[in-house]
C-alpha cells in the first residue's frame, strides 16, 4: 500500500536570467543562436581571461530574495565546484556555496482545494550554466555547443517541506509566476529556462527522521515532474514495501518509459572540492539597493490574488488561475473595467478565452480578442442586448476576426427581442401550434409539469431563432399555462 | 592531518593529475610536510576573526549587463583539435 507512506520531496529549481549578456563575459545570451557563436574567450576559459560580475544578474536574484521575503546577503562569495566534463571549459563551475546572495524565504502556494500552503525556500544562489553536449554521431566524437556556458543562473533550493507530485507542481508554478511577474526570466521550459531537479524520499506518517533520498536531475515540464514524482514514489514504496531500502543515487525520468533510472556514472562518486574563487571578490549588496528594488517591485502573484478576492469577489482558486501570468491578470482588468462584472468577466476569461488560447496554441499577448472588446460584450449581456448564449456566437465571431461585439450583433441581427409584444406573440402561436401539448400540461399535476415547460420554452426559443429574452419568455409562458 | 599514499592517488584522480610512480611516495611527503603547517596553523584562536574570503580588502566591481563579444568562433575553432559544423569535437564522453 502506497499510502503508508509519505513522500518528502525538495526541489532544486534552475531559472536562467533574462541578462543580455553573459553572468562572467559580455557574450550574448540570446537563444537558438549558431553553435559556438555566443562564447567569447572567457567563456572558453582561454588563458589569461577573467570573469566580471553581471550587475543585472546581482540585481535580478537581489529582486527574488526581497519578492520571497528572504534575507540577503550584504556579502555574498563565489566558489569554484570543480568537475571534468568537456561542456565545462574551466574544468569548475563559478557557484556559491556558503554565502549564497538570497537565503531563507517563503512562498505561499495555491492548491486545487481552494487551500494554500507556504513552502519555505533555503536558499538561492547565483551561479553559471554549462555548455551542451550532442551525442549523436560525429564520427564516434561527442560535439560541444559552448553558447550556453555562463548563461546565468539562479538556483532556488526549497526547503523538504513538499508531501506529494501536486504541491511539487504548485510550488513550481508558484516560482515560474513570480519569476515572470518580476521579468527575471522568461520561465520558457521547452527552451531550459526553468529546470528542476527533485530529491524525494519516504518514510512513516509521523516519523521524524527523513528516509534515504534520490535525486532525479533536470526534469523540464510540469507534467513530467508530476509523472516523475509518481513514479519515483512507486518504485521507492516497492523496494520498501519489500523489505529493501533504497540507494542514495541520482537518477533521470524517461518521459517516454514512464520511469526514472539510475544514471550509471562511471566518475568516481562526487567530490567537487569547493573553495572560494579568487578569481572574484566578495559581493556586497548595499541596503540603498535592496529598498530601491524593494520600492520598484510589481505587485506579486499573492498580492494579486488577495486583492482580486476582496475587490472583484472571486474564489481563491479562480483568483489564483487569473494571477498566475501578469499577462492574463493585466487582460482579465481591462476587461472587467469595461465589463462591469468582474465575476462574470473571470468566468469567460477562464472558459471561453482560455479555452481557445489553448486550443490555438496562443499566447495571451497574441489574443485575437482585445480585453477592452471582451469588456464590451460582457456588458451586452449585463444590459440585456444579447443573451449568454448569443454572447458565445458574437465572441466566436470576434475570434474569427470579424470585429467588435456591437458591429457583430447589428450586422447579425442578434439582438435580443425587447419588444414583449413580439414575443408573446411567439408565445401564443407557440401555444397554438401545439395544442394536444398544452391540454396534457394542464391536465398534468403541478409538481410534474417543469420537463413540459422546457418543452415550450425551447418552441418560443427557437421562433426567435434564439433572440427572445429567456426570462420574458418564462414569464410569459408561466402567465399563460399556469394563469388560467 | 596526515595523507596516505591512497588519498593522493584519489586527489590526484579527481584533479586529472598524473602522478609518476616513483615520485608518489616524495610527493605524499611534501604534501604531508604542508597538511602539518596547516595543522600547527589551526591551533591559533580565531574565534574572534571574521572569515575571510579573499585577501583583498575590496569590493566586487560590476559590469553593466551589455554584449561587447563579436562572434569569434573562427578563430576559436581553427585552434580545436577537432571542429565541426561549428562544434567542438572531443571523445565520447557518454555511455
Amino acid at each position: 500500500m502506497v499510502s503508508d507512506w509519505e513522500t518528502v520531496i525538495g526541489l532544486e529549481v534552475h531559472v536562467q536570467l533574462a541578462t543580455r549578456s553573459k553572468i562572467f563575459s559580455g557574450a550574448s545570451t540570446r537563444f537558438g543562436a549558431e553553435p559556438n557563436t555566443q562564447a567569447c574567450a572567457v567563456d572558453l576559459a582561454m588563458p589569461g581571461t577573467l570573469p566580471v560580475l553581471n550587475r543585472e544578474a546581482v540585481h535580478m536574484a537581489v529582486k527574488f530574495g526581497v519578492a520571497i521575503g528572504a534575507d540577503i546577503a550584504r556579502v555574498s562569495v563565489f566558489d569554484r565546484k570543480n568537475y571534468f566534463y568537456p561542456d565545462l571549459p574551466k574544468g569548475y563551475q563559478i557557484s556559491q556555496l556558503d554565502y549564497p546572495i538570497v537565503g531563507r524565504g517563503e512562498v505561499e502556494v495555491a492548491l486545487p482545494d481552494g487551500s494554500s500552503k507556504r513552502i519555505g525556500i533555503t536558499r538561492a544562489h547565483l551561479e553559471e550554466d554549462a555548455g551542451k553536449s550532442l551525442h549523436e554521431d560525429f564520427h564516434g566524437l561527442t560535439g560541444i555547443d559552448l553558447n550556453r556556458a555562463g548563461t546565468p543562473l539562479l538556483e532556488i533550493v526549497s526547503e523538504p517541506e513538499i508531501r506529494s507530485a501536486q504541491e511539487a507542481v504548485a510550488y513550481l508554478k508558484q516560482i515560474h509566476s513570480i519569476i515572470r511577474y518580476l521579468g527575471i526570466s522568461d520561465g520558457n521550459m521547452a527552451e531550459g529556462s526553468m529546470r528542476c531537479d527533485i530529491n524525494l524520499s519516504l518514510r512513516r506518517p509521523g516519523d521524524e527522521k527523513f528516509g534515504t533520498r534520490c535525486e532525479i536531475k533536470n526534469v523540464n515540464s510540469f507534467r513530467f515532474v508530476d509523472k516523475a514524482i509518481e513514479t519515483e514514489r512507486e518504485r521507492q514504496a516497492d523496494i520498501l514495501e519489500h523489505g529493501g531500502s533504497v540507494k542514495q543515487e541520482t537518477r533521470l525520468y524517461d518521459a517516454e518509459r514512464n520511469e526514472t533510472r539510475s544514471m550509471r556514472s562511471k566518475e568516481v562518486a562526487h567530490d567537487y572540492r569547493y573553495f572560494p574563487e579568487p578569481d572574484l571578490l566578495p559581493v556586497h549588496v548595499s541596503e540603498e539597493l535592496i529598498e530601491s528594488i524593494r520600492a520598484g517591485l510589481p505587485e506579486l502573484p499573492a498580492q494579486k490574488v488577495q486583492r482580486f478576492r476582496t475587490q472583484f469577489g472571486l474564489g481563491a482558486y479562480d483568483a489564483a488561475q487569473l494571477a498566475a501570468s501578469r499577462e492574463l491578470a493585466e487582460y482579465f482588468e481591462a476587461a472587467a473595467t469595461g465589463a462591469g462584472d468582474a465575476k462574470t468577466t473571470a468566468n469567460w476569461v477562464l472558459s471561453e478565452l482560455l479555452a481557445r488560447i489553448n486550443r490555438d496554441g496562443l499566447e495571451i499577448s497574441a489574443c485575437p480578442v482585445a480585453a477592452a472588446s471582451l469588456g464590451t460584450l460582457i456588458a451586452r449581456i449585463q444590459d440585456g442586448t444579447i443573451s449568454g448564449k448569443i454572447a458565445k456566437t458574437v465572441f466566436e465571431a470576434m475570434w474569427a476576426g470579424e470585429g467588435e461585439p456591437d458591429a457583430i450583433i447589428a450586422t447579425k441581427g442578434l439582438r435580443q427581442m425587447a419588444d414583449s409584444g413580439a414575443i408573446e406573440q411567439l408565445v401564443d402561436d407557440a401555444l397554438a401550434a401545439n395544442a394536444g401539448q398544452v391540454e396534457q400540461y394542464r391536465a398534468t399535476p403541478a409538481d410534474k409539469r417543469q420537463r413540459m415547460f422546457g418543452f415550450f420554452v425551447g418552441q418560443v426559443m427557437k421562433a426567435s431563432q434564439g433572440k427572445a429574452n429567456p426570462q420574458q419568455v418564462n414569464d410569459l409562458l408561466r402567465n399563460r399555462l399556469d394563469g388560467e | 592531518m596526515t595523507i596516505s599514499e591512497n588519498d593522493l592517488a584519489r586527489v590526484a584522480e579527481l584533479a586529472r593529475i598524473r602522478l609518476d610512480p616513483a615520485t608518489v611516495t616524495e610527493v605524499t611527503r611534501r604534501i604531508g610536510n604542508i597538511l602539518g603547517m596547516i595543522d600547527r596553523m589551526q591551533a591559533v584562536d580565531t574565534s574572534a576573526v571574521t572569515p575571510m574570503a579573499h585577501p583583498l580588502d575590496t569590493v566586487q566591481r560590476l559590469r553593466p549587463d551589455e554584449v561587447t563579444e563579436p562572434n569569434r568562433r573562427d578563430d576559436f575553432l581553427a585552434i580545436a583539435p577537432v571542429s565541426e559544423a561549428g562544434l567542438y569535437l572531443v571523445p565520447r564522453v557518454i555511455d
